[in-house]
């Protein structure tokens, strides 16, 4: 007998995409100067119908896709949430909703839950009121609080996020004892990725060095403290790296997300690089995307690579990293991500960590941008 | 399989009277498309082999461990597979994947 546990490790032949994830929607309520979502998201209008995105969860399922993320946005601004999370966990997914938790009242949650939701990921912005409503730009925070009462209520596993940076980073102890509080199962604590509004914001959100030292060793106390009640992740801004992410864990390898309008991308920030738009499912079905595509045969595997990846020893380790950043830092996404100190562009990351250990001048800081559709609208940066 | 370490989590390791299911939170299916048993929890998965999930499906919250090993013994046409089966049930815990009901 040989009871192991194999690690899901990328083959040779092209694995199924395990993880879908669904961003129903760019609208969202709150306005945080740290969102994922591309800068331009305003110009970009077009929904997919319910119709169409049932289509998507059978098709991705039918090719082997078995975590489905509700992402947006805000999901809950979808009125169909309900009838796609009833579809997906009638085709056999794991259900996860990514969510601001605005806009999650009871008749919504008692629908979710008999719609067969196994999870919710609820996001903070802090453990205060004050941070949480400063930075999400909005009165948020006690409806925040409800949303985890609702969520223990209704007896759903429940995942609280909530993005570190140097505005909240020395407010760890106080975040972690706060999940303990709304009694989650799992804690991220997720540091900003410098993409889309993160990256306009990078010089008021990068923590210092010493900062994220003394958030790390607190998370350590605590994860040994808490042991098996709540699961503690800390995600480290790769900045801080000599190595690059593997980011994804591998392009085209695992993940699949749809954006609003349909288009199929490798990851959430890829629709920012140069070349071919991405394919959308409106056109071409979501097996021929994920194995046939242009856009998702790009950086698949390490054939795409120039020096200094190509003869790299580590090379199937990260996979020269991320594609965007590379794009970002260097102009060039078939670069090296120059997180990696191989990288001839790596003085880059090391200019804004630099930068990042000085105490700012108040008078010459950056206005923080928030997201929002006015700001949107006007934005030139695209990441 | 460090024993030890993984019975160290709990007061004590697994008996073969004990009664174990899938832990809470977690989803136990088969994969068609990757021929194997998968674990599934918020934003994860593992994959397992076929022995574990042999054990695992098993894990219903009415069979006693010794009902599971005679089972696989069966299955597999050997004997003694108790230590085995009871050592990965106690690696299994340590991970939240089983609990005892």
């Amino acid at each position: 007998m040989n009871a192991q546990v194999q690690p899901v490790t990328p083959e040779t032949s092209i694995g199924p995409p395990f993880w879908l994830l669904a961003e129903l929607t760019y609208e969202c309520p709150l306005h945080c100067p740290f969102c994922y979502n591309p800068v331009d998201f305003a110009k970009q209008k077009t929904e997919l119908a319910t119709d169409d995105w049932l289509r998507v969860l059978r098709e991705a399922r039918e090719i082997g896709s078995v975590q489905c993320g509700f992402s947006g946005g805000e999901p809950l601004q979808r009125k169909d949430l309900e009838v796609l999370v009833a579809e997906a966990h009638r085709l056999g997914y794991y259900t996860n909703l990514l969510t601001s938790g605005i806009g999650l009242n009871e008749k919504r949650i008692a629908a979710l839950k008999e719609a067969g939701l196994d999870h919710i990921q609820l996001s903070f912005q802090d453990s205060t009121r004050e941070v949480n409503d400063f930075l999400s730009s909005t009165r948020t925070f006690d409806l925040k609080r409800e949303a985890a009462r609702l969520i223990k209520k209704y007896d759903f596993e429940m995942v609280m996020n909530c993005v570190i940076h140097r505005m909240n980073i020395d407010h760890v102890e106080e975040i972690i004892k706060f999940a303990v509080e709304i009694d989650a199962n799992y804690l991220e604590l997720a540091n900003a990725q410098y993409y889309s509004w993160a990256h306009i914001n990078i010089e008021r959100l990068m923590p210092t060095r010493e900062q994220l030292v003394r958030a790390e060793a607190i998370t350590n106390r605590w994860r040994e403290k808490l042991g098996n009640k709540m699961r503690l992740f800390f995600i480290v801004p790769d900045y801080y790296e000599t190595r690059p992410k593997k980011c994804m864990n591998g392009w085209g390898n695992v993940f699949l997300t749809i954006a609003p309008d349909g288009v199929a991308l490798p990851c959430h920030t890829a629709r920012m690089l140069p070349g071919e738009p991405f394919p959308n499912v409106s056109e071409m079905g979501v097996r021929e995307i994920w194995y046939d595509s242009e856009g998702f045969n790009r950086y698949r595997g390490t054939g795409w690579m120039k020096e200094p990846c190509r003869s790299c020893a580590e090379r199937f380790d990260d996979l020269g990293g991320c594609r965007c950043q590379a794009f970002m830092l260097t102009g060039d996404p078939t670069n090296a991500d120059p997180v990696c100190d191989k990288s001839p562009h790596h003085g880059a990351v090391l200019a804004v960590v630099a930068m990042a250990q000085l105490t700012p001048d108040a008078k010459k800081q950056k206005p923080l941008v928030f997201r929002g559709n006015k700001e949107s609208a006007s934005a030139e940066e695209l990441f | 399989m460090n024993v030890v370490t993984a019975a160290s989590n709990e007061s004590e390791g697994f008996a073969l009277d004990s009664i174990p299911r899938v832990g809470r939170g977690f989803r136990l299916q088969w994969e068609p498309v990757q021929k194997a048993h998968v674990l599934l929890y918020p934003e994860g998965m593992v994959k397992l082999n076929g022995t574990a999930g042999e054990i695992l499906s098993r894990c219903d919250g009415v069979k006693p461990v010794a009902m599971i090993v005679a089972e696989l013994e069966k299955l597999f046409d050997q004997t003694g597979l108790d230590a085995e089966v009871v050592a990965f049930l106690d690696l299994a815990c340590a991970q939240r994947w089983v609990e005892r009901t």
